[in-house]
């Protein structure tokens, strides 16, 4: 009895110390399995990413719309599939697009957005007269209080370094308050909340964002007074891509990026629950183990 | 001297700052233009600064043979090859053949595996970690399930947790953030002012 006693409470030690490569392969089959099937989860939208949508939806035909690409390649995954949206719908609507980079990595990153979203699904969208890649620079928030001032004095040619002067969309562009919304992707800094501070309360310039689910509880203060809307990760990309198919029927039974990335995401949820809870099982037994263990050693 | 003539800059520089923000005059706003304008060159230098600093302790590491000193021949070898793949005349700008390829196929992969190899790593510190040892815990504990279940399509359940979830990231979450940003604010002006008066110098080194 002793015997068994002693086995089984070894089993649930051995359980609360299981070996972390083999949590690593159930996370690694519950990430994988859903993208391989390309499975698709469409998630309903929630008041701050339709309070977004319906800002670029209210906005005229050729409205000025300023997208700053401050990310890099860490977070394109989660944040790419809301670019693309945002991207899509600004096409849509006619506006013109203004794409400059906060990070060095941004630069190419809006280069594969116009390459992979504009040219190929909007042929008609021409450069100069309805987008403009403006590329990185330095500076970092120092930049935005600049652009806010005088614009071209930091942008004075575009990322392929045809002065700007020669571009039509670029011509009455003086400073960022010329600009109708500025869109920032990317949780990091500089990012939105740089925006926010430094152009958008200043400037009194709408702000919108995208950014990564980890860093968008540190930018829910801003909304509604400084943010338009935010959207926090995959989930906030597969928000808008519903918004974005309620609104566009052509894009009805395409399977959307962000959506994609929810049914991976909410299988791994599902996994890490199963294993917090299992971990707190064991806890509880280990605990009611051990009190016992103690009572008996008093008597 | 030495000392005395920096902390005067960043009294009269800060003091200046501090003034145009609150006085409308085109020949201030002309100066703070002019000032804004440094920052930008500043932060120039400092980018030839940390390149310079990854450089020195690189190389003294491979010197030395200190521990690890090949993943310095890396960095360095990394730090040369993206330089002057942008750099190379004839290449134009940043587009080229060879910067756009090892952009793409060499640090979007490396970057994407780091950030990826959180998802394990976040897991298991989950399992390990996240126990309900006390009220405070429990409490985390059930608002970081009710976070994660709104990710999980459950049918008609679905709303009340997005409802509930929606509510700890309005109300809790945001009360905290905003006291930190707020702290964080306060205990800014409180550095600045600091700096201003010349009560914080260790910006100067110890010298």
């Amino acid at each position: 009895m002793g015997n068994g006693h002693t086995e089984h409470k070894t089993l649930v030690e051995r359980l609360q110390f299981i070996d972390r490569r083999i949590i690593f392969v159930f996370i690694g089959l519950a990430v994988v399995i859903p993208l391989l099937f390309g499975a698709v989860l469409k998630e309903e939208t929630t008041p701050i990413v339709q309070t977004f949508f319906d800002t670029i939806e209210g906005l005229p035909e050729g409205s000025r719309v300023l997208l700053s690409f401050d990310y890099g390649p860490t977070t394109a995954p989660e944040i790419q599939p809301m670019v693309d949206a945002i991207v899509r719908q600004c096409a849509h609507r006619k506006s013109k697009m203004y794409m400059m980079a906060l990070w060095a990595t941004g630069d190419n990153l809006t280069g594969e957005t116009i390459e992979k979203v504009l040219k190929p699904e909007f042929p008609d969208y021409k450069y100069g007269t309805d987008y403009i890649n403006l590329g990185y620079q330095t500076g970092n928030q120092g930049l935005i209080r600049v652009l806010l001032v005088d614009f071209k004095m930091m942008y004075a040619v575009d990322a392929s370094g045809t002065d700007v002067d020669s571009i039509p969309m670029m011509k009455n562009i003086r400073n960022l308050k010329n600009f109708d919304l500025i869109v920032s992707f990317g949780g990091g800094s500089p990012g939105i909340k740089e925006w926010v501070l430094y152009a958008g309360d200043p400037g009194k310039i709408p702000v919108g964002g995208g950014c990564t689910a980890v860093s968008a509880p540190l930018l829910y203060p801003y909304y509604p007074n400084q943010l338009i809307g935010l959207l926090g990760g995959a989930k906030g990309a597969a928000e808008y891509e519903n918004a974005l198919i309620n609104a566009y029927p052509e894009y009805k039974g395409r399977k959307m990026a962000g959506m994609k990335l929810m049914m991976s995401q909410a299988v791994s949820h599902v996994v890490i629950m199963f294993f917090i809870l299992f971990g707190n099982i064991l806890y509880f037994i280990q605990r009611s183990r051990d009190k016992s263990r103690s009572m008996e050693a008093g008597r | 001297m030495k000392r005395r003539v920096p902390l005067a800059m960043v009294f009269i520089v800060s003091l200046f700052m501090v003034i145009q923000y609150f006085v409308p005059l085109d020949s201030l706003a002309w100066m703070y233009q002019y000032l804004l304008d440094w920052t930008i060159i500043i932060g120039v230098f400092a980018l030839l600064l940390g390149i310079w600093s990854l450089w020195h302790v690189s190389y003294g590491k491979i010197k030395q043979r200190a521990e690890n000193w090949q993943y310095s021949i890396v960095t360095l070898a990394g730090l040369f090859i993206m330089i002057i793949s942008g750099f190379i005349p004839g290449w134009g700008n940043l587009n080229n053949y060879v910067y756009e390829h090892l952009f793409y196929y060499v640090l979007v992969p490396i970057q994407a595996t780091m950030f990826s190899l959180l998802a394990f790593f976040i897991s298991s510190a989950a399992f390990r970690a996240f126990r309900a040892r006390s009220i405070l815990a429990s409490l985390l504990l059930f608002a970081g399930l009710v976070i994660m279940l709104r990710f999980v399509p459950m049918g008609p359940v679905s709303t009340v947790v997005a409802d509930l979830a929606g509510w700890i990231l309005r109300v809790p979450n945001m009360a905290a953030k905003r006291a930190i940003i707020i702290g964080i604010g306060l205990g800014a002006m409180a550095t600045a002012f600091k700096i201003m008066f010349g009560i914080e110098r260790s910006y100067l080194g110890r010298d």
